[in-house]
C-alpha cells in the first residue's frame, strides 16, 4: 500500500471514528435527559474520537517516513557481501546507490553478480516496510480510537479537551517561524564550521584572492582554490551602492512629492503605478538588466571612448536602484504621513516656503523611519540574487570601478551550489559559510533599522 | 535711510530666490517619480517588443509522403514499429523534392535545416492518430527551424533583416516558398503546449507552467492553514511572554531574510537531511511555505486585529468558548483580510527563483510534470535558463514567458485587490 492510499484510508477511519464517537454520546445521553444532559456537544465527543484515532497513527507515518530509508538501507548494507561492506564511506554509498537505483528502473542488466541478491533484497525489505507501516499505522488509529471511544460519558469534558488540542496545535504552528530560524542558523552554521576547519576563518574573512576550483588533479593550472572573500564583499558593497545612489534619492523625493504636494487624484494614480516596480519578479529586472541595459551601457560607454564591461557592475546596480525604489518610498512615505500636520502649519505660519518646511521641518522629525528604510532597503540590496547571477560576473575582481565585472557573495553561493552534487568538498560549503555572512550581515542590518526607530523616533501623539 | 536694511526688505531681496527653490525642489519630485514611471514603462515596452514576436511561428508546407518502405514500417498496427519508424527520412524526402536541383550534400544538409528536426515528432503523431495516412501523399505544414523563423519575422525590420545562420541560397529557397504560399505565420500553440527544449521552435512554457502550478499548490495547502493557524494564536492566545516576544521577533526577522537564504536551508535540512530529490516542486513548495510564511502570518494577523473586539464579546456573553468564537465569528470576518494577504504571499512565491535554483529546480526537463512528485522547474527559473540561451529565437521566448508570467502576477494582484474593495468590511 503506498503512502498516499494509507493516508487516505486513515482519514477514512478517522471519519467514521468521527461519526461512532458522536453516535455514541448521542446514545448515552438518551437514557439520562438527551443531548442537553452531555457535557458538550455531540460533534465535540465526535471530534474527540477522531483526534484519539488520529493523531497517534498520522505520528506513527510520519516518523516511519523519517527513518524508514535510513534502517532500510543499514539492513541492505548488514546484508551485502564482506568485501563491499568494508569499502570506505563514498564508496560504500556509491554502491548503494546503483543498487538502488537499479531497483527503482526495475531493470537487471548492468548489475554486478551480488546486487541481484541486493536488489532482491531490497524490495523485500520495501514492501515489508511499506506492509509493517500499514499495518501499525491502522492498528494504532483503531486501537487509540476504539479507546477514545470506550472514554466517551456524558460527563466527559470533550470540549474543553479538544479545544485544548487545537490551543496546542496552533502554538506549534506558530512555533515554526522559531524551528526555521534555528533550522537556517544551524544548518548554516553546521556547514560554516565543517569549511573553517578546513580553510581558516581569518584567510576567509581577510583574504584578498577568491578561485574556488578545487584541484581534480594534483598538477592542475589555477587549482589552489583560494577562499579570500574580500573581493566578493567589495562587489556587494560596489553594486548595493550604485543601487543606493539610485533608489535613495528618487525613492525618497517620490515620497516627498506624492505626501506633500501632488493631489489626491495624482496619488491614487501614482502610487499603484510605482509600487507595481516593487512586485516584478526579480529573475525579470535579471533578464531586463543583462539584455537591455548592459548592451546599452556599452555601446554608450564606446561611443564616448570608455571600455565598459558586458558585465559591469553598473548595469546590475542601476537596474537594482530602480527595483528598490517603491520599497524606499513607501516606506518613507508612511513616516512622513505620520509627521502630525501642526508642525508643518507651525513652520508655513512663521512665513517659511513649502519646500523649507520639508526640508528643516518634516525630513529631520522624519529621519530615525527613514534612515531604517534606507538600512531595510540596503540589507534587501545586500540579499537581492537573481539580478547579479544574471547582469554582473563570476570574476572576483577587488575594484571599485563600477564599469568593471564584480562577483557578490549571492552570485557566488548560486554558483558554487548549482549543479554541485559533493557534500563535502570546501566548494560547496564555502556556499554556506557565505550565506552564513549574508545572514548576519541582512539580520544586523535589520536589528539596526529596528533600534533606530525604537531609539530616535519622537512620539507627537 | 539707515544702513540697516529692514527685516521686509531682507526678505523681498531673497524672496525670488527662495521661489526659485522651491521650484526646483518640486521639479526634483516630479523628475523622480517621472524616472520611476519611465523605468516602468521602459520595462515594459521592452519585454513586450522583445518577446510579442514569440507568440507567432512560421509554418512551412510540404508534400510529404508516408512510404512505408522509407519509414521502415511493415505492420501498421505495431506501436513500436510506428515509434521507431523514420520520419525524419521521409521529412528530409519531401525536402529534396520540392528543391530539386539541390545536389551537394552539404548544401543538401544546410536544406534541410528549413524545418525544424523536430518536425518528425510531428508525423509521427499524425500516423499514430490516424493509421490509413500511411503509403499515401499529402501536404503538411511543419514547423519551420528557429533561425528561419527569425529570420522570416526580421524581414520588415528597418534596419535589414537579422540573417544570421540563413545564408543566401536558403534565403532564395525561403522567397520560393513565400512566393508560392508556401508559408505560413499561425499562432505558436507549441510554446503553450510544449515542455522545454534544447531546439528552440519546439520549446514550450507548459512544463514550466505545471510545475509552478503544483509548487504553488504544496505552498497555499501548506502555507495558508499554518499561518492562520499562527496568527489565530499570537492574537487571540499568546500571553505576553518572553516565548511570545520570541516567536514575533522571529517572525519579523524571517521576513527580511535574503531568499537565498531559504534555499540553503532547503538543500541542507530538505535535501541533505531527510534525503528529498532534487528538482521536486514538493521541495519547492516547502521552501517557498517558509518564505511566505511570515508574510501570511502578518497580514492574516492584521486582519484579525481589524475585527473588533464587541464581535468578540458579544459571543462570549452569549456563552461561546474561545475557540467557537473564534471560529463562528472572528474567523468569518477576517476571512477577506487573510485571503488576500495569502495572494499576495503566493505572488511572492510564484516569482521567486534564488532558492529554488538551489535546491535544483534549474534541472533541463522535457516531460510535463504530473505531480509533486515529479523533477520540475517553475516559470521564473525556465526564464533564467532560456535566458542564458544564445539563440535569438530564445530571446523572444524568454519575454514572452515573462509577459505569460508577468500576466500570472497581474491576475493575482487584481484578485487581492478585487477581494480587498468587494469583502473587506470597515467598522
Amino acid at each position: 500500500m503506498d503512502t498516499s492510499t494509507l493516508f487516505a484510508f486513515i482519514v477514512l477511519i478517522m471519519a467514521a471514528a468521527f461519526m461512532l464517537g458522536r453516535g455514541r454520546s448521542i446514545t448515552l445521553a438518551a437514557p439520562v435527559g438527551g443531548v442537553p444532559k452531555l457535557n458538550s456537544l455531540p460533534s465535540y465527543y465526535g471530534m474527540l474520537t477522531l483526534l484519539w484515532c488520529g493523531i497517534p497513527s498520522l505520528v506513527v507515518l510520519l516518523l516511519w517516513l523519517i527513518f524508514d530509508g535510513l534502517i532500510i538501507e543499514s539492513l541492505l548494507i548488514q546484508s551485502l557481501p564482506e568485501h563491499i561492506r568494508n569499502l570506505d564511506g563514498i564508496d560504500l554509498g556509491l554502491k548503494i546507490n546503483t543498487i538502488q537505483n537499479i531497483a527503482a528502473a526495475g531493470l537487471t542488466d548492468g548489475a554486478e553478480p551480488y546486487m541481484h541478491d541486493a536488489i532482491a533484497r531490497l524490495h523485500s525489505l520495501e514492501a515489508t516496510s511499506s506492509l509493517a507501516l500499514a499495518g501499525v499505522a491502522i492498528m494504532a488509529s483503531v486501537i487509540f480510537g476504539a479507546w477514545g471511544w470506550k472514554q466517551i460519558q456524558p460527563s466527559l469534558k470533550a470540549r474543553n479537551q479538544v479545544e485544548h488540542v487545537f490551543k496546542i496545535l496552533l502554538l506549534g504552528c506558530s512555533c515554526i517561524a522559531i524551528f526555521t530560524t534555528l533550522g537556517i542558523v544551524l544548518s548554516v552554521l553546521f556547514e560554516s564550521i565543517r569549511f573553517f576547519q578546513k580553510v581558516p576563518i581569518v584567510e576567509f574573512l581577510f583574504g584578498l584572492s577568491w578561485s574556488p576550483q578545487m584541484a581534480i588533479h594534483a598538477d592542475q593550472v589555477g587549482s589552489s582554490g583560494a577562499f579570500g572573500a574580500v573581493p566578493l564583499f567589495a562587489g556587494t558593497f560596489l553594486i548595493s551602492l550604485i543601487a543606493m545612489a539610485v533608489a535613495v534619492p528618487a525613492g525618497l523625493m517620490s515620497a516627498i512629492y506624492l505626501s506633500e504636494y501632488a493631489s489626491k487624484r495624482v496619488r491614487t494614480f501614482v502610487k499603484p503605478a510605482l509600487e507595481i516596480l516593487a512586485g516584478i519578479p526579480t529573475v525579470v529586472y535579471g533578464f531586463f538588466a543583462a539584455l537591455t541595459i548592459a548592451p546599452m551601457l556599452r555601446e554608450g560607454g564606446s561611443v564616448i571612448g570608455l571600455s565598459v564591461s558586458s558585465e559591469s557592475a553598473l548595469a546590475a546596480g542601476l537596474v537594482m536602484g530602480v527595483m528598490i525604489i517603491p520599497f524606499i518610498s513607501s516606506l518613507s512615505d508612511d513616516v512622513i504621513n505620520a509627521v502630525p500636520q501642526s508642525l508643518r502649519d507651525g513652520s508655513l505660519g512663521l512665513g517659511a516656503t513649502k519646500s523649507e518646511t520639508i526640508r528643516q521641518v518634516v525630513i529631520p522629525a522624519a529621519l530615525p523611519g527613514i534612515v531604517s528604510g534606507i538600512l531595510l532597503a540596503v540589507s534587501r540590496a545586500v540579499g537581492e540574487t537573481m539580478i547579479v547571477v544574471m547582469a554582473a560576473g563570476l570574476a572576483a575582481n577587488l575594484t571599485a570601478n563600477p564599469l568593471e565585472t564584480v562577483t557578490t557573495v549571492t552570485v557566488q553561493i548560486v554558483t558554487l551550489l548549482v549543479g554541485d552534487q559533493e557534500f563535502d568538498s570546501p566548494k560547496t560549503l564555502a556556499a554556506f559559510a557565505l550565506g552564513l555572512m549574508l545572514f548576519v550581515i541582512t539580520l544586523a542590518f535589520n536589528f539596526i533599522a529596528l533600534h533606530v526607530v525604537k531609539k530616535y523616533r519622537e512620539q507627537y501623539d | 535711510m539707515s544702513s540697516k536694511p529692514s527685516t521686509i526688505e531682507l526678505v523681498n531681496k531673497n524672496l525670488a530666490k527662495r521661489y526659485r527653490a522651491e521650484a526646483r525642489f518640486k521639479a526634483y519630485g516630479i523628475a523622480s517619480i517621472a524616472f520611476g514611471l519611465f523605468c516602468l514603462v521602459f520595462l515594459f515596452t521592452d519585454i513586450i517588443g522583445k518577446g510579442h514576436t514569440a507568440f507567432v511561428q512560421h509554418y512551412v508546407q510540404l508534400e510529404v509522403e508516408f512510404d512505408a518502405d522509407a519509414l521502415g514500417i511493415n505492420d501498421v498496427n505495431n506501436p513500436d514499429q510506428l515509434a521507431a519508424a523514420n520520419y525524419q527520412g521521409i521529412v528530409k524526402k519531401a525536402l529534396r523534392a520540392r528543391f530539386p536541383d539541390v545536389r551537394d550534400r552539404r548544401e543538401k544538409r544546410v536544406l534541410y535545416r528549413l524545418v525544424s528536426s523536430g518536425s518528425g515528432f510531428d508525423l509521427r503523431k499524425m500516423l499514430e492518430d490516424d493509421h490509413s495516412l500511411l503509403g499515401q501523399r499529402l501536404s503538411v505544414w511543419l514547423i519551420a527551424d528557429d533561425d528561419v523563423d527569425t529570420y522570416i519575422k526580421s524581414l520588415d525590420d528597418k534596419a535589414g533583416a537579422f540573417t544570421g545562420r540563413v545564408k543566401e541560397k536558403q534565403q532564395a529557397r525561403l522567397a520560393d516558398l513565400m512566393a508560392a504560399g508556401q508559408i505560413d505565420a499561425r499562432f505558436n500553440t507549441v510554446f503553450f503546449q510544449n515542455g522545454d527544449s534544447r531546439e528552440p521552435e519546439q520549446a514550450g512554457i507548459r512544463g514550466a507552467i505545471m510545475g509552478s502550478l503544483w509548487t504553488m499548490m504544496v505552498t497555499l495547502l501548506l502555507s495558508f492553514p499554518i499561518g492562520v493557524a499562527a496568527a489565530i494564536y499570537l492574537e487571540e492566545y499568546a500571553p505576553k511572554n518572553k516565548w511570545t516576544d520570541l516567536i514575533e521577533v522571529n517572525i519579523n526577522n524571517l521576513a527580511a531574510v535574503p531568499s537565498i537564504i531559504f534555499g540553503l536551508l532547503g538543500v541542507a535540512i530538505f535535501i541533505g537531511m531527510f534525503g528529498m530529490q532534487r528538482s521536486l516542486p514538493l521541495v519547492g513548495g516547502l521552501v517557498l511555505t517558509l518564505m511566505t510564511l511570515p508574510t501570511i502570518i502578518i497580514s492574516s494577523r492584521a486582519a484579525i486585529k481589524a475585527v473588533p473586539p464587541s464581535i468578540r464579546e458579544a459571543a462570549l456573553g452569549i456563552g461561546a468558548s474561545k475557540m467557537q468564537m473564534i471560529l463562528h465569528h472572528v474567523l468569518p470576518l477576517a476571512m477577506p483580510g487573510m485571503l488576500t494577504g495569502a495572494i499576495i504571499g503566493l505572488a511572492q512565491a510564484l516569482g521567486e527563483t534564488a532558492p529554488l535554483l538551489m535546491i535544483g529546480m534549474v534541472a533541463f526537463i522535457v516531460d510535463i510534470p504530473g505531480g509533486v512528485a515529479d523533477p520540475a522547474t517553475v516559470l521564473p527559473v525556465q526564464i533564467f535558463l532560456w535566458s542564458d540561451s544564445p539563440e535569438r529565437a530564445f530571446v523572444e521566448r524568454t519575454s514572452a514567458a515573462i509577459m505569460v508570467l508577468l500576466g500570472f502576477l497581474i491576475v493575482m494582484n487584481t484578485l487581492a485587490v478585487l477581494l480587498r474593495n468587494r469583502l473587506e468590511r470597515r467598522w
